[in-house]
């Protein structure tokens, strides 16, 4: 075939990974600045951040169906991201920021996008009033928006652990799980709390606009543990280093995929291209699982002795593939290990294979943390606060990103089932350590950051 | 390097008249078929086509739905996208 440089053979690989194995663009985010919408009036305030957003926003989806279109590649979200509001909102005198949820929710429905990120807060070394302000709205504006995701960055490897933020977030989460209880508790799948938060993630629920970004820019997700799926099967017996390499070629080619369409989509909108995050974010189809990669890796369930190890190649193969596909690789890339939203999690999880344990051991390896477990709804505030604490030390003493988000289902106990439908999935409640943290964590105070050096 | 290109995919039971179904459509548009290839993959027909849009009468999300249908009447599987999909993939 001279007139495209392409092979056939090539062209129908792109067509089989689209149609069978469900290679998609995950989400193109346009990330906005709000710095320039704070005033002393609230309404003000508020009046200026939806005119700007509906502004800027106006056509990024109708933009970014067309590219689906035309290239053929499905763009599954169509997202957006902006300042961390307790920054924007910290200048008018209120109290109460879920007003400004709300204005955020309303410009989200107006411009079409399925969820808003940046009801977020950055208190790794402590709290202005407005981060406490944020935090303490947290529960109310979940409950009382639809579209709205809320993130808040506890912990850095530069600043340590701020137990206060811990202990506060750990009530804030059972306060949004009562707040949304006649849903399942659905309000905590859209609460993310983090340490060593990236700023151009574009992927929900953490996604906010870092303030060293500029004032508009268009980042994208691309996913497809599928393909990496079916690219692993047909090596069954290949040793490590060629099956890393089996990997890193096919995230080569899906991020190229992503590289096309953010550069397409930022010429079409005439906003700068930031980053292209390559991560393998599993969906509840069949065969879009990470876990299924794990196991087609060779552990018979996800969970046993040697997923971690796995995990940890598969990892480092991703990004390693990823990396040199496109001019800016940033986010979270690599592979994201959420329970609810994986097919293969929640079978590994109800024969017993997996549990909280090892999914934390696991997130020492892999791009983000405990993501979209299910806890008994009776599970204690501090209890909560600890799981935080573990995994913020995880990425502090590991200069790596870690976050949690975690769902006590209010009425629901280990034993039972939660179904949140769509794209978040269904649950097993999963039991957590019976043995109390209260004492820890009542200490308070931050974790000092760790040695940058001698790391033994 | 941007130019007027499409791939034009067809996947299905080998049958009389699929070429001169799809071709049908591209005339009526306007678009100037560049190459065509085809073969039997595991018993399926699969048969490539590059084409040249750049004088198409229609949108091209027109022109890729009326594709799809026709190629849905008769029971095939037709895409159309644009080239530098495949491009930018398999070439650095």
């Amino acid at each position: 075939m001279p007139i495209s440089s392409a092979t056939g053979q090539e062209i129908l690989e792109t067509i089989r990974m689209v149609e069978m194995e469900n290679l998609d663009i995950r989400t193109v985010t346009m990330g906005i600045s709000l710095r320039d919408c704070g005033h002393t009036d609230p309404k003000v305030s508020q009046q200026k951040i939806y005119d700007k957003i509906t502004k800027y926003a106006e056509n990024l989806v109708s933009e970014a169906s067309k590219i689906e279109l035309e290239y053929g590649i499905p763009i599954v979200n169509k997202r957006i991201s902006v300042t961390p509001m307790s920054m924007v909102a910290e200048s008018s005198d209120i109290d109460t920021y879920v007003d400004f949820a709300k204005v955020l929710d309303k410009a989200a429905k107006e411009v079409g996008v399925n969820f808003i990120g940046g009801f977020s807060a950055l208190v790794q070394k402590g709290f202005t009033k407005g981060d406490m302000n944020l935090i303490r709205s947290i529960p109310q504006a979940l409950a009382e928006t639809e579209r709205v995701c809320a993130s808040v960055n506890v912990a850095s490897s530069k600043s340590g652990i701020n137990m206060d933020a811990v202990y506060e977030m750990g009530k804030i989460i059972k306060k949004t799980a009562e707040y949304s209880k006649d849903q399942d508790s659905l309000g905590c799948a859209k609460l993310v709390v983090f340490c060593n938060v990236p700023e151009d993630n574009p992927f929900m629920a953490g996604a906010f606009h870092g303030v060293g970004e500029a004032e508009c820019v268009i980042n994208v997700g691309v996913s497809g543990p599928g393909v990496v799926l079916n690219a692993i099967k047909k090596h069954p017996t290949v040793d490590f280093g060629e099956l890393s390499n089996v990997i890193k070629k096919t995230a080569f080619k899906i991020t190229r995929i992503g590289e096309l369409v953010g550069k397409e989509a930022s010429s079409r909108l005439g906003v700068p291209f930031g980053i292209m995050d390559l991560s393998l974010a599993p969906t509840p189809a069949i065969g879009d699982s990470v876990s299924d990669i794990l196991e087609a890796i060779g552990v018979e369930r996800t969970g046993t002795h040697g997923t971690t190890a796995a995990l940890a190649m598969l990892n480092d193969a991703v990004k390693k593939g990823g990396i040199m596909a496109s001019s800016h690789v940033g986010g979270l890339s690599g592979a994201f290990i959420p329970v609810s939203e994986d097919a293969g999690m929640i079978e590994a999880v109800e024969v017993g294979a997996l549990n909280i344990d090892k999914l934390e051991a696991m997130t020492c390896v892999c791009s983000v943390g405990l993501d979209m477990i299910a806890i008994p709804g009776a599970t204690e505030a501090e209890t909560i606060a600890a799981i935080i604490a573990d995994e913020s030390a995880i990425g502090m003493i590991n200069k790596k990103t870690t976050a949690v988000r975690i769902i006590p289902v209010i009425g629901k106990s280990v034993g039972e089932v939660v179904e949140f439908g769509g794209l978040l999935g269904r649950a097993p409640i999963m039991p957590v350590n019976k043995y109390s943290s209260t004492a820890f964590v009542k200490r308070g105070g931050r974790i000092p950051a760790p040695l940058q050096a001698f790391n033994n | 390097m941007k130019d007027n290109k499409a791939i034009v995919t067809v996947l299905g039971q080998d049958q009389v008249g699929i070429i001169s179904t799809l071709t049908n459509i591209l005339a009526e548009s306007d678009v100037n078929i560049l190459d065509i290839s085809q073969t039997i993959l595991q018993d399926y027909f699969t048969m490539i086509m590059v084409v040249d849009v750049s004088k198409c009468k229609v949108g091209f999300g027109e022109l890729k739905q009326s594709l799809l249908e026709a190629g849905e009447k008769i029971g095939l599987q037709v895409n159309a996208q644009k080239s530098e999909v495949f491009d930018f993939m398999h070439r650095i």
